[in-house]
Parts: C-alpha cells; structure tokens; sequence
C-alpha cells in the first residue's frame, strides 16, 4: 500500500499529508514531483493543500497542465484512488475528475477556523471506517471553498450519493447557519460517480493525531488503508 | 493581431464580490447604481501568422474554453481587431 503526495508549485500542506500517511498511518508514502510523468506505483494520489501556481485566473485553474496530471487521470481512469484536500479539490474540479467549481466564499473573507462535518456516505474507500452520520471535527483553511453547481448537477450528485459531507452544526443538523463560505446545499466534500476521487475543503491530514489536540481526520486515512488493504 | 476576452459569471451565479462593490459605491454616494457584476478582461497579442481570421477566430475560443473561462460557472466573449 502506497500513497503518492503531489508537491505543486505553491502546495503548502504536502508534508502534512505525508507526515500522517507515512508516520501516523504507518503506510509507505512518497512525493510526486509536478514535472513527473509516473506515478511511482503509488495506489492512492493525495493532491494537497496550498495555493498551487499562486492561484493565479482562477484556484487551481493553471495547475491541470502540470505534466504529472496526465497519469493522474490515467490512474482515476482506471479506478485509481485520487484524494484531494483543499486546494486539492478545487484542482480536482478544474481539472475535471470531479464536477461542479468552488468559487469565492460568500463572505468574501478567508475562513480558517474549525467547523462540523457530517458524514452522507460510508460506501466510498474514503469513508468506509466511518460511520453513517458520524460527525467530524475539522479545521478549514480557504478563500475559494464555495460550492457551485447547477440544480440539474446538485440533483444529480444527491440521486448517485456522491455528496460524501456536508458541513452541519454540532447536533449534525446541516442548517445555513453552519455554513461556512456559501457552498450549495452545505456541500464540504464529493466523489465522482465511480466514488474512486474524492474531493474536500476541510483538512483531515490536519487533525489526525491527539497530540495536536483532534483525531477526527484519521478516519479518513484508516478508510483508505482499509480499502487499499482489501483490493 | 490583437484580441480583447472578456471573462464573466455566469447570471445565474450569485457575485459576492459584485455585490460588495455595488454596496461600496452606495455608501461612497452613488445611490443609483442598481447592480454590478465583477469579471476578468484579458488582452491577448497574437503573432501575424497568416492565418484566417477564423481560424485565429477558433483558436481564441478554444483559449477560452481551456484555459481563460471555467465554463461551469462562467461566459466568455471576445473581439478580434487587427
């Protein structure tokens, strides 16, 4: 089981990704450069958060032509897991492995703080640790984490449960008032219609250790190692 | 030749930063201003290929749909000039 952290010019929250994949989790980790055109053998692509090329046009608009993006799509494709946290998922979505943009949050400011997170599905490798409804603790980090798509597309990822988590209120009740940048329908996070690329905003390579006070995000990772463990 | 793109939302998303600036000219004392909407102008200098216009035409749309314009959420439109 191996896990392939891509560092693109800007990404900033590589090495946390390859601190809990590799010390916390134990697994083999290493880093995928963004001029490489392999992928190392890895099984599971986490893209990281940062602020790829700057974020220049648009969040992680520049960063679909990085050469190591071609045997991404290959790896996804062919039912590769792809993971991307933050600025991972707004690639994602520019890139086209996963629908709908993240736009400016409402608000207009930068939300760094903790929020809830409910957990919708628990048959996807990403969650299968956790259970239906559980709710996660998590810090967000972002300027541009606001959910758009249409009411055909939001319709759509309802009916295929690809709406993995939505941000909600410490009872987990997902309401307006939890959340935090405007996304539609309180959306925190998707996978695609195949559930192998998971995108979202929250951090949970952030808080995946009790010495930093949180170890709600590890479920995350245990579900992925749980899953590469059964293929 | 030289080509003028013009990047914006679509009118079904919602423009926050529009929104914003709409409320700032108000309070800076122009009240009548009823909307504004914010987006992005690129002015893009093309090498003389020789090319036909369409074809230079073709290749500034597909500039738009790849790269200048995320088209899930915006339009784009664009004039050419010599």
């Amino acid at each position: 089981m191996k896990f392939g952290i891509v560092v693109l010019p800007g990404s900033n929250c590589d090495h946390d990704a390859l601190h809990v994949t590799r010390n916390i989790l134990g697994a083999e980790a290493e880093v995928l450069w963004h001029k490489d055109t392999d992928l190392k053998g890895v099984d599971c692509v986490i893209l990281p958060g940062g602020f790829a090329y700057g974020d220049y046009l648009r969040a992680g608009a520049l960063a679909k032509f990085a050469p190591i993006m071609e045997p991404i799509r290959r790896h996804a494709a062919s039912g590769g897991l792809v993971f991307g946290i933050c600025n991972g998922f707004q690639v994602l979505t520019e890139v086209g492995l996963l629908p709908g943009a993240l736009m400016r949050n409402a608000h207009l400011r930068f939300a760094s703080r903790d929020i809830d997170l409910r957990t919708e599905q628990t048959d996807t490798p990403f969650t299968s640790e956790l259970s239906a409804g559980q709710i996660l603790r998590m810090p967000i980090a972002h300027g541009e984490g606001n959910y758009f798509a249409d009411d055909a597309m939001l319709d759509d990822l309802e009916r295929n449960r690809q709406i993995v988590f939505r941000y909600c209120d410490r009872e987990g009740r997902v309401i307006s008032e939890a959340n935090p940048n405007g996304s539609a329908r309180n959306i925190a996070g998707i996978c695609n219609r195949e559930r192998n690329v998971l995108g979202m905003m929250p951090h949970p390579e952030r808080c995946s250790e009790t010495l930093l006070g949180n170890a709600d995000g590890l479920g995350v990772f245990k579900s992925i190692a749980a899953s590469l463990a059964r293929v | 030749m030289k080509a003028t793109v013009i990047v914006e939302l679509k009118g079904s998303v919602l423009d926050p930063q529009g929104k914003a600036i709409q409320h700032s000219l108000a309070s800076l004392g122009f009240p009548g201003v009823e909307d504004v909407r914010a987006g992005k102008l690129f002015r893009i200098t093309l090498a003389d290929s020789g090319q036909p216009r369409p074809e230079v035409e073709r290749q500034v749309r597909q500039m738009c749909e790849k790269l200048l314009a995320n088209t899930v959420i915006e339009n784009f439109s664009y004039t050419l000039e010599e």
